[in-house]
């Protein structure tokens, strides 16, 4: 126990119950507990009303039922370079892009860390479905035993240094274990609806929100044979495999997003869920990381999800020369979307992830797709 | 770990004398002062008292003594009263720009009520020009509020000149003394004061409890309504257990004002030296020949207010800024802005530390060679 009362765990808590039930074990098991809450998005309306003002309030009143000292800290202006930019960049080049992948990337376990480690954190706690394991000195990150709620998918551009410095108390417990915990201790988020969405947009209406920053431009949808079938909104407004707000009658199967062309602005549509140019065999994947790189070959099996709570599917991965992966799947795949992430997996480690840059088919990238 | 307590400018704890003088107020005298039975004349014989020696402290007379529940009620009334009060004068108003939240936010909301509200800025020295007042005045203008001593910066502004600026001007003057109270020498008649705020917990005193001093002459509108108490000025049944705790801390101030005000001086030279000491970098706000030596505030370049306060807490050091951290939003101290610019690293990398009567040269000293450790630490 006294080595735990010596040991300082800065946790990341959101307000939410998943972070204050990870500060409330950690205290359970005698740790020298400082609950942080993180401010990365101004939504202050006319009123001078925030949710962060609301989120701070749970935090407060939480580390004052767990008797732990509570501080904000503000990370807007890293945000906004990091990850809004990064975010509006790839919309605007026609991906969909993962703002969660990139924000705990550079914010949560960068800036968060490197301000957990200046107040003296030996380690950084968060409430994310995750688990560090350490291995004969080797630290791999593995998915959270609740294989609905596992974030890994997330986390896959953390590196071994970081997970070293990181706790994830929640990892091992399944999501309905952690709401009884909280119910159990009477903590004040324990019936706190879980957020959803983005975390900057919340629960605002998504095209709405993304045209205070990018304008739209509307334009022909189209077959990829060329026949018109309607309007669309802006490209941006939609992802590959998408069936909602198309808005195009007639007979026959629904129809389906199947790619977009940039340059023309025209929104690629093609009819039925399984219509074979939503299908690809392998893809190419960027700004790939490996947690523990010496553990990865130049050619080797494992599984990979190409979007959040997918189920795994069998992959063969290529490592080429400029670090950038060819993955290669095992059985076609529908709607791989350019922009998110691809995390691989062997068992329950994760061995690391990339973006998804291209979409290819018989060794032809799919240009339709964008 | 010792925790030192260096933020006695927020607020400061109860002298014991203090605690004892109220504590048999609680079981002994519970009576309403305006009742017309013994147990209502036994608190109103307390609570007269109190007036007496609160007047006795800024040598005024027990009828311009209003109760408020403190600094902020008092500012209140002393800024809305007079503006309602003398509408038929003029509808112009002057402040600070660095005033404390309690008024600015108060003239504000007067702008809204159709008010002219002019703020004066300040100078690198953290006060303002008695030039720029003069040049501000007009014949609308029925008041001018001007903070006596900041509490950011601890810099004492020229209330003698402005008063005496004023003397053949309609426009009352008030002054938020919240932060010289108890240190300086005060003499509301001889300088031509006519409103005065001053609050009990900044001077060991209870909470809850404060007072606006308002000349005779003073045309003033009460903002509530309700009972006779204070003339009508401040309804409401009165705090008698705090004014008791109140005329008991402004005994203590007046008594020690002199020492303090020199054992504080010691404090922030050895917390000064100890700092240069240890090799750090910083920059005193505010000119230092011109302030009270209960505040420091000093900027730490290289570093921001969040990271510093963080740490300073978890090393057991209690101090503050001017910038308002809430939920995370750090606003830049608009007082440190008035001075140096919106955009001035100072604005986010100042620490206000402020003494008190708990502490010594031994918590101060210890207090310093913490905060120097952890400036060294994000500053390396």
């Amino acid at each position: 126990m006294s080595d735990n009362q010596n040991t300082r765990v800065v946790v990341g808590m959101s307000g939410g119950v998943d972070s204050s039930v990870a500060a409330l074990l950690l205290k359970e098991q005698g740790y020298d507990v400082v609950g942080i809450f993180m401010k990365n998005w101004d939504d202050t309306d006319e009123f001078g009303v925030c949710t962060a003002t609301e989120d701070f309030d749970d935090v407060v009143r939480v580390c004052n039922q767990l008797d732990i000292p509570y501080y904000a800290v503000n990370f807007e202006k890293q945000y906004w370079d990091k990850v809004f930019t990064y975010f509006l960049d790839e919309y605007k080049a026609g991906r969909t892009p993962n703002p969660d992948v990139m924000c705990n990337k550079e914010i949560k376990f960068k800036a968060f860390l490197d301000h957990a480690l200046s107040l003296g954190a030996d380690y950084l706690a968060t409430g994310h479905y995750a688990q560090v394991r350490e291995n004969n000195g080797k630290y791999e990150m593995l998915r959270g035993v609740d294989d609905n709620k596992d974030q890994t998918y997330f986390l896959n551009q953390l590196s071994e240094d970081v997970l070293q410095k990181v706790m994830f108390p929640l990892g091992h417990l399944p999501k309905s274990k952690v709401r009884e915990i909280a119910k159990d201790y009477g903590l004040v988020t324990a019936t706190k609806k879980d957020s959803t969405g983005i975390c900057f947009i919340g629960e605002r209406n998504f095209k709405e929100f993304l045209s205070e920053y990018l304008p739209a431009q509307p334009g022909e949808m189209q077959t990829l044979d060329g026949i018109v079938k309607g309007k669309h909104d802006g490209l941006m407004y939609y992802t590959i495999g998408q069936r909602q707000g198309l808005g195009i009658g007639g007979a026959g199967d629904p129809w389906f997003v199947v790619g977009k062309n940039l340059k023309e602005n025209i929104l690629y549509v093609e009819q039925g869920y399984h219509n074979e140019k939503l299908y690809s065999d392998s893809l190419l994947a960027t700004d790939v990381n490996w947690i523990n790189p010496d553990d990865i070959e130049r050619t080797f099996s494992c599984t990979a999800k190409f979007r959040y709570r997918q189920e795994d599917c069998g992959v063969t991965v290529h490592v080429l020369e400029d670090g950038n992966v060819k993955v290669v799947f095992d059985e076609k795949q529908r709607a791989i979307t350019p922009g998110q992430a691809v995390v691989f997996y062997n068992g329950d480690v994760c061995l690391g992830g990339g973006t998804i840059d291209e979409v290819i088919k018989n060794e032809i990238a799919l240009d339709y797709v964008g | 770990m010792e925790h030192i307590y260096l933020d006695h400018a927020a607020t400061t704890p109860m002298d014991k004398r203090v605690v004892d003088a109220m504590y048999p107020i609680f079981n002994e005298v519970f009576g309403n002062p305006s009742s017309v039975h013994s147990f209502g004349r036994k608190a109103r014989q307390l609570l007269d008292e109190s007036r007496r020696v609160l007047a006795n402290s800024i040598h005024a007379n027990e009828k311009e003594i209003i109760f408020t529940s403190g600094g902020t009620e008092a500012d209140n009334l002393a800024i809305i009263g007079t503006a309602n009060a003398n509408k038929d004068k003029g509808n112009h108003i002057i402040t600070t720009i660095q005033e404390h939240h309690a008024t600015l936010h108060t003239a504000e909301y007067l702008e809204k009520e159709g008010f002219e509200v002019t703020y004066l800025p300040v100078t690198e020295d953290g006060v303002i020009r008695v030039e720029d007042l003069k040049a501000a005045l007009t014949d609308q203008t029925i008041l001018v509020s001007v903070m006596y001593v900041n509490n950011e910066t601890g810099v004492i502004q020229p209330i003698e000149e402005v008063a005496s600026l004023l003397r053949d001007h309609q426009a009352y003057f008030h002054t938020d003394a919240v932060q010289a109270y108890g240190l300086l020498d005060i003499d509301v008649k001889e300088m031509g004061i006519d409103l005065l705020t001053v609050s009990a917990h900044k001077i060991n005193g209870p909470k809850g409890i404060g007072f606006l001093y308002a000349g005779e002459d003073v045309k003033l509108q009460s903002l509530q309504y309700g009972g006779e108490q204070e003339r009508k000025r401040r309804p409401g049944t009165e705090n008698v257990v705090g004014a008791v705790g109140f005329q008991k801390a402004v005994e203590l101030a007046m008594e020690n004002r002199v020492s303090r005000r020199q054992e504080y001086h010691q404090f922030k030279d050895l917390f000064l030296s100890v700092l240069k000491e240890e090799g750090i970098t910083f920059d005193l706000n505010g000119r230092q020949e011109n302030t009270v030596p209960a505040i420091v505030n000093i900027s730490f370049p290289g570093t921001n207010v969040e990271t510093l306060l963080t740490n300073f807490d978890l090393a057991g050091i209690a101090a503050s800024s001017g910038s308002a951290c809430t939920a995370g939003s750090v606003e830049p101290s608009h007082v440190l802005s008035a001075i140096y610019g919106e955009n001035n690293e100072c604005t986010t990398n100042s620490i206000r530390f402020s003494f008190g009567i708990f502490n010594t040269k031994e918590n101060v000293t210890e207090a310093a060679s913490r905060v120097a450790t952890i400036i060294k630490r994000l500053t390396k």
